[in-house]
C-alpha cells in the first residue's frame, strides 16, 4: 500500500528523521495559514499524489511570499497531476504539503527495499540523489552503495558508518547520517514497509540532514497488524473499479484494451492477457476471481468488468479444481440474467465437473460462445472480436 | 520415481481442524497420500478425518513419525507454525497459506539456515507425485504418473499446463508449486538440480511470471549445469510495471522482473520458451517426439 509524502514524513518526525518544517493543507486558506506559520519565504508547495515524477509534471510550485502560496495553491488543489510515473489520465490533486525552502548543498539517495534472492532488507544509498536510483544503478554502478541486513541482528551501527563514509560526507555528519540511516530501518521494520526511500536526503547550506522527499510503501499482507497505516489509504489515488473490486476480495486491474477477462488465479490470468494479446486484441484488465471463488463473487466480478466501458467482449477462462465448474457456470448465468448483458461472451470452462458446467451453461438460453481448451477458446475470441469489427464497418 | 515425495512420505497437518486443512486433509487421503496426524492446539486427543490430532507438532512428529508437513494455518500464525514444523524436525514443510507478511518469511528463513530441511512456498497449491502423494490443494485427477518434471510459481496456470499434458498422453513425474510471494523456500534452481538427478525424470517443464529474478537464475543453472531438457512459460508479457498482479512477487519494480528480459534470458540459454499458453502441451510433446 501507497501512502502520501506528508503522511509519511509525519512517520519520520516520529522517528526522528529531520523534515522540513511544514503541514498539509486541503484548501487555499489552509496552505495560506501554514506558510504563514512558517513564516519565511520562499515556500515550496508539493502536489500529494501516489505517484513520483511530481516536479515534471508540473506538481511542485514555489512560492515568494503570502500572496503567492494562494495562488500557486489554487492552481495546485483540484487539478489532474499527469507526471511520466502516472497513467496519461493523471492523479487528482486534493492535498499539498506546504513547506519551507531550503538552500541546499548536496543531495543524496537513501533506500531500503527487501532483496528476495537472499530473504533480507537491503539499504541502499548514493551520493547522487535527486534522481531515480534504478538510473544512476544503470549508468554508474559503482555509485551505489549496498548493505544488506543479517535478519538475526538488524542493521548494525558499523554498516550504518560504512554507507556514512561510502558517500564521502564531511565528517561533521557522520552522527547525524547514521542516525537517520539506523532510523529509517527501525521505521522499516517496525511498520512492515515493503520500501521506504528518501530522496533527496538533502545536506543544507546550513550544514544539517533533511529528508526532501519522503517514499514509504507497506506490505499489504501485514496491514492486519497496523491499524494505524492501514487507515492513512486514500482510495481517490486509486482506480474506482480497483477500490470497488478490492472490496468484494476480487484482484482487480484496470488495464487500456477492450477484451475484459476473468480468470481463477493469477497466473492463468496473466497468461489470458499473454493470449488476448496474441490473438491481436488488448486485455482491458487484469481480474483473479481466486480458487475459491463464490457464485457471488463471480457476479460482482463481472459486474466490475461490465462497469468498464471500454470493455467490447468478454473472455471467461476459469480452470476448475477445487472450485467446480457448474458452481461456477450456475454463478455467470445467474450474474449474465440478472446484469442484463449484451455483450458477446467467450466462456472457456476446464477442470472438475466440467460436462455438467457446459450443460448448465447451454441450458441457459443465454448465448455463450463456449469453448473446449485454451487454443479453442483463443480462436473464438478472435473470431468474436473480427465479428464486432465487421459490424462496425457495416454500420 | 519422482523427486521429494512419494509412497513412503508421511504427512501431518498443521491446522486440521479448521475448513481449508480438513477439506485438504480429506481429499489428500483420498488421493492415497498417507496422512498419519494433524496438530491443532487446544484440540490434542481428538480424532479428526479419522487420524489422532496433537497439540504441538514435536509430539505429532514423534507418535507417528511424521516426515512432512503440511501448514493450513492463517497468515498471521504461519511463520511461526512454519518454524515448528522446522523445530521439530521434519524434512520437509509445505505451506499453502497465502498472505504472509514478509518479514515474518524473512525470519523463517533466517530460522531455517544451517537446518536440514526444505520448505516449498509459502502461497502453492503444494507438490504431488501423480499416483503416489500428494500434499497440497491441487485436484488430484487431472494429473497422471510419468516422466515430466514441472515447476510453477502459479496454481491454476499450472492445473492448465497438467491438464493439457496429461491429455496428450503424457504422465508426469512430480509438480511443484514453488510459491507465488517474494520470498519463498525451494527455488526454481533447487528443483532443476532434483529434477536432473531423477532418473524419473527426462524433461521439465517451467512456468514463471514476473517479478523477481528467479528465472534469470534458472537459465544460468540451466546452461552451466544441465543435460535434460527444460520448456518454459513466462506469464505476465502484457502486465504493466509497478502493479501487484494478484500474487506478491509478481510485480515488475525498478525495472527488475519484466517477462521480456526472463524470456531473453532463458532462451539465451538454450531453453525453449513458449510464448502462447494454449501450446505448452504440444511443445512438450513436440520435443518429447524428436528425441
Amino acid at each position: 500500500m501507497k501512502i502520501h509524502e506528508y503522511q509519511a514524513k509525519q512517520l519520520f518526525k516520529s522517528y526522528s528523521i529531520p523534515v522540513p518544517q511544514g503541514a498539509v493543507a486541503k484548501t487555499v486558506e489552509e496552505a495560506f495559514q501554514i506558510a504563514e506559520k512558517i513564516g519565511r519565504s520562499p515556500f515550496v508547495l508539493k502536489a500529494q499524489i501516489h505517484a513520483g515524477g511530481r516536479g515534471k509534471g508540473g506538481g511542485i510550485k514555489m512560492a515568494n511570499g503570502l500572496g503567492d502560496v494562494k495562488r500557486a495553491a489554487a492552481g495546485l488543489l483540484g487539478m489532474t497531476l499527469v507526471t511520466p510515473q502516472t497513467d496519461a489520465e493523471g492523479q487528482p490533486v486534493q492535498a499539498l504539503l506546504v513547506e519551507e525552502a531550503l538552500s541546499v548543498e548536496q543531495e543524496l539517495y537513501l533506500g531500503i527495499v527487501i532483496d528476495r534472492q537472499r530473504a533480507c532488507p537491503v539499504v541502499i544509498a548514493s551520493a547522487e540523489g535527486g534522481m531515480e536510483i534504478e538510473k544512476i544503478a544503470a549508468t554508474d554502478p559503482e555509485k551505489v552503495l549496498r548493505e544488506a541486513v543479517d535478519p538475526a541482528v538488524g542493521l548494525r551501527p558499523f554498516q550504518a558508518g560504512r554507507i556514512f563514509y561510502g558517500l564521502g560526507l564531511d565528517q561533521s555528519l557522520s552522527r547525524k547520517m547514521t542516525a537517520v540511516i539506523l532510523n529509517l530501518f527501525r521505521l522499516f521494520i517496525e511498520k512492515d514497509c515493503s520500501l521506504a526511500e528518501i530522496n533527496p536526503l538533502v545536506v543544507t547550506k546550513a550544514g544539517e540532514l533533511v529528508a526532501l522527499d519522503a517514499k514509504i510503501n507497506i506490505d499489504d499482507n501485514a496491514l492486519y497488524r497496523h491499524q494505524d497505516m492501514a487507515s492513512l489509504r486514500d482510495v481517490n489515488q486509486e482506480n474506482p473499479l480497483e477500490v470497488e473490486a478490492s472490496k468484494y476480495n476480487l484482484n482487480y486491474i484496470k488495464l487500456k484494451g477492450n477484451v475484459g477477462c476473468m480468470v481463477n488465479g493469477a497466473g492463468l490470468a496473466m497468461a489470458t492477457m499473454d493470449l488476448i494479446k496474441l490473438v491481436g486484441a488488448e486485455p482491458a484488465n487484469f481480474l483473479d476471481v481466486g480458487g475459491g471463488a463464490t457464485s457471488e463473487m463471480v457476479k460482482q466480478g463481472l459486474k466490475i468488468l461490465l462497469y468498464d466501458k471500454d470493455v467490447k467482449m468478454v473472455f471467461i477462462n476459469i480452470f476448475g479444481g477445487i472450485l467446480r465448474c457448474d458452481t461456477l457456470a450456475e454463478g455467470v448465468v445467474k450474474a449474465v440474467d440478472e446484469l442484463v448483458i449484451d455483450l458477446p461472451i467467450v466462456i472457456r470452462l476446464e477442470g472438475t465437473n466440467v460436462e455438467a458446467g457446459r450443460k448448465i451453461l447451454a441450458g441457459s438460453g443465454l448465448s455463450f460462445t463456449v469453448a473446449t481448451g485454451l487454443k479453442d477458446a483463443a480462436e473464438k475470441v478472435a473470431m468474436t472480436l473480427k465479428q464486432l469489427q465487421d459490424v462496425k464497418g457495416e454500420r | 520415481m519422482s523427486i521429494i515425495v512419494d509412497e513412503n512420505t508421511k504427512v501431518i497437518v498443521q491446522g486440521i481442524t479448521g475448513n481449508e486443512g480438513a477439506f485438504h486433509a480429506k481429499q489428500m487421503i483420498q488421493y492415497g497420500t498417507r496422512v498419519v496426524g494433524g496438530v491443532t492446539p487446544g484440540k490434542g486427543g481428538q480424532i479428526f478425518n479419522g487420524v489422532p490430532v496433537f497439540n504441538t507438532v514435536r509430539v505429532a512428529v514423534l507418535s507417528t513419525g511424521a516426515n512432512v508437513s503440511a501448514i493450513f494455518v492463517p497468515p498471521a500464525f504461519a511463520g511461526d507454525a512454519i518454524m515448528e514444523a522446522v523445530d521439530a524436525g521434519v524434512g520437509l514443510v509445505v505451506c499453502l497459506t497465502e498472505g504472509i507478511p514478509t518479514i515474518d518469511m524473512i525470519a523463517v528463513k533466517q530460522y531455517m539456515k544451517g537446518k536440514d530441511v526444505k520448505l516449498i512456498g509459502p502461497n502453492t497449491p503444494g507438490i504431488i507425485s501423480p499416483g503416489k502423494c500428494k500434499v497440497g490443494v491441487m485436484a488430484g485427477y487431472i494429473h497422471a504418473p510419468g516422466r515430466i518434471g514441472i515447476m510453477s510459481r502459479s496454481g491454476t496456470l499450472t492445473y492448465e499446463v497438467v491438464d493439457q499434458l496429461t491429455k496428450m498422453g503424457i504422465g508426469q513425474s512430480t509438480c511443484v508449486g514453488i510459491g507465488g510471494d517474494p520470498i519463498i523456500g525451494l527455488t526454481f534452481v533447487d528443483l532443476l538440480a532434483m529434477f536432473e538427478k531423477d532418473e524419473g525424470t527426462d524433461a521439465v517443464v517451467m512456468i514463471g511470471e514476473i517479478g523477481g529474478r528467479a528465472e534469470e537464475e534458472a537459465a544460468e543453472y540451466f546452461k552451466a549445469n544441465m543435460k535434460k531438457p527444460v520448456v518454459a512459460f513466462i506469464a505476465g508479457l502484457t502486465a504493466p510495471p509497478g502493479r501487484r498482479m494478484g500474487h506478491a512477487g509478481a510485480i515488475i519494480s525498478g525495472g527488475v522482473g519484466r517477462a521480456v528480459d526472463k524470456i531473453g534470458a532463458l532462451e539465451a540459454a538454450g531453453i525453449t520458451v513458449v510464448k502462447n499458453p494454449a501450446e505448452i502441451g504440444e511443445t512438450v510433446a513436440a520435443m518429447l517426439k524428436a528425441r
